[in-house]
This record gives structure tokens, C-alpha cells and sequence, in this order.
């Protein structure tokens, strides 16, 4: 088993589900030491990503299944430990063409084209993956110097 | 979500509460609609001193209502933002193009 593992969470593509998303992730976050900025951003981001799944991938049908796990992270830069999670989205939808991928200048005042701006905004990677017959979508968020960051993983083995 | 109507002679305060995300924003977006377009109310003041949350279709609506109210001369004023509202219209460079008060009284004297 990959003890960085944290949560894993299988929800049908139901706008009225986003809710229960952003409950089960936000505290996650909050025992993983990200400041209440960094939470609202990873919140921000992975609901952006849910909606984007739930509208355009499977086109506003509410019954497909989407899946989310999370795990820890670190990386080592400059003699230091840094701590994040990885966020991996799946859905069964068509491939994505990113190249058609719906986000507008900002300059401009328009309704929608927005998400994809929250999603790059708040994360340090995004990036998209066709894998088999599924889209997959990793999100990367890493703690800014925060003394009291945790290791879950490291705890529960 | 829940919108709750206020009227203040020829202001309409809408108090709003909960999260604004997909599955409601339509609603928020009719109703300022209807108060701008239909009811030709002279200003409409949002209360979002109870959104916690709130996402990209959320701001759209936001948006819509603003358009509106220009092209009825008429005003759209913000007021309570949380932390989270004022990130997401950081993002999208919108804090400065609508018009944001720090609590009701400040809007309502606007």
C-alpha cells in the first residue's frame, strides 16, 4: 500500500454533490498544515475541476461517475523538505482537447471561461493525462514555509 | 444558497447565504436578472457577508447582473466579501470593476 495515500473519494457527476466535495477535502487540507489561503485555493481548484467535469466531459448527464484521491508529497529543494498533496481527478469521458479548452482573455467582461483561470491560479501543477479510456487531471499544490505542516502519511504508518 | 429581499426606497438589498457554486448560481443569476431588467430597480445591493464560497459560474452571474445594470443605467453594488469571494475576483480581475463596499451602511451611503 502507498502510505502517502489519504483519501480517495468516488461521487456521481450531481452539481449537488460539489458541497459534499469541498466538505470531505477542506479538512483534509487543514490536518496536511496548508494555511487557510493555501485550503480556500486547493478547495477552489478542485471544485473548479469537478464542475468542469461535471459540464463539459460528461455533459451535464448527473449520473457518471467521478473519481478523486489525494496523497501527500514532498520535495527536496535547497537542503529543505517541502510538503504537498497531489489531487488526481478521473472521469470517463470523451478525450479533452486541450487546445479547445473553454478560458477567455481577462481583459475582457464575458460570463464563463473563468474556471481554468481559478485552476492554473491556485495550483502549482496542472496537468492533463489521457489514460486508457479515462481523463485524468493532477493537481499539485505544495506549502509555503509553514512550521506546522504535517506528513500524515508519515503519522498513521 | 438562500436570497433573501430586502427594499430600501429605491435600493433592493439581496442578503445572500451559503455556498454559490454550480448547482444554484442560476438561481442567483435570474433573480438579479429579474430585479434589473423586470423590476428596473435603480440599485441593487448584494449582501455576501454569508458566502463562504463561491465559483467561476457564481462570478459569471455576478457578471451578467453587472452588464445588465449597465445597460440599464442602473447600479450593482457588492458589499461583505469573504476572503474566499474576494480571491476568485482577484483572479478573474473583477474587484476593480465592480463596485465593492466593506459593509452595508458603506453601500447604502454610496
Amino acid at each position: 500500500m502507498n502510505h502517502d495515500f489519504l483519501l480517495k473519494i468516488k461521487l456521481r457527476s450531481h452539481p449537488r454533490l460539489l458541497c459534499v466535495l469541498r466538505g470531505a477535502v477542506e479538512p483534509l487540507m487543514g490536518v496536511l498544515g496548508f494555511s487557510d489561503e493555501e485550503c480556500r485555493a486547493i478547495i477552489r481548484a478542485v471544485d473548479e475541476a469537478v464542475s468542469n467535469i461535471m459540464r463539459h466531459s460528461y455533459g451535464g448527464r448527473l449520473d457518471r461517475p467521478i473519481e478523486i484521491s489525494c496523497r501527500s508529497l514532498r520535495r527536496h529543494s535547497s537542503g529543505k523538505v517541502g510538503r504537498g498533496v497531489e489531487i488526481l481527478l478521473f472521469d470517463h469521458g470523451p478525450a479533452v482537447d486541450t487546445t479547445k479548452l473553454p478560458c477567455r482573455p481577462l481583459n475582457e467582461l464575458r460570463c464563463g471561461g473563468l474556471g481554468l483561470h481559478f485552476i492554473r491560479g491556485s495550483m502549482d501543477k496542472v496537468e492533463y493525462k489521457r489514460t486508457g479510456k479515462m481523463n485524468r487531471l493532477r493537481l499539485v499544490k505544495y506549502a509555503r514555509a509553514n512550521k506546522k505542516s504535517l506528513n500524515l502519511a508519515e503519522r498513521l504508518s | 444558497m438562500k436570497i433573501s429581499t430586502r427594499r430600501d426606497g429605491k435600493t433592493t438589498i439581496f442578503d445572500i447565504s451559503g455556498d454559490v457554486d454550480m448547482s444554484n448560481s442560476p438561481e442567483l443569476r435570474k433573480a438579479l436578472l429579474d430585479e434589473i431588467r423586470k423590476a428596473k430597480t435603480p440599485r441593487v445591493v448584494l449582501n455576501l457577508t454569508d458566502v463562504k464560497y463561491i465559483d467561476s459560474s457564481g462570478v459569471a452571474s455576478l457578471v451578467e447582473g453587472l452588464k445588465a445594470s449597465r445597460d440599464m443605467k442602473s447600479r450593482l453594488v457588492i458589499f461583505g466579501l469573504s476572503p474566499s469571494a474576494r480571491e476568485v475576483l482577484q483572479l478573474s480581475r473583477l474587484l476593480k470593476v465592480f463596485e465593492v463596499h466593506d459593509n452595508e451602511e458603506q453601500a447604502l451611503a454610496s
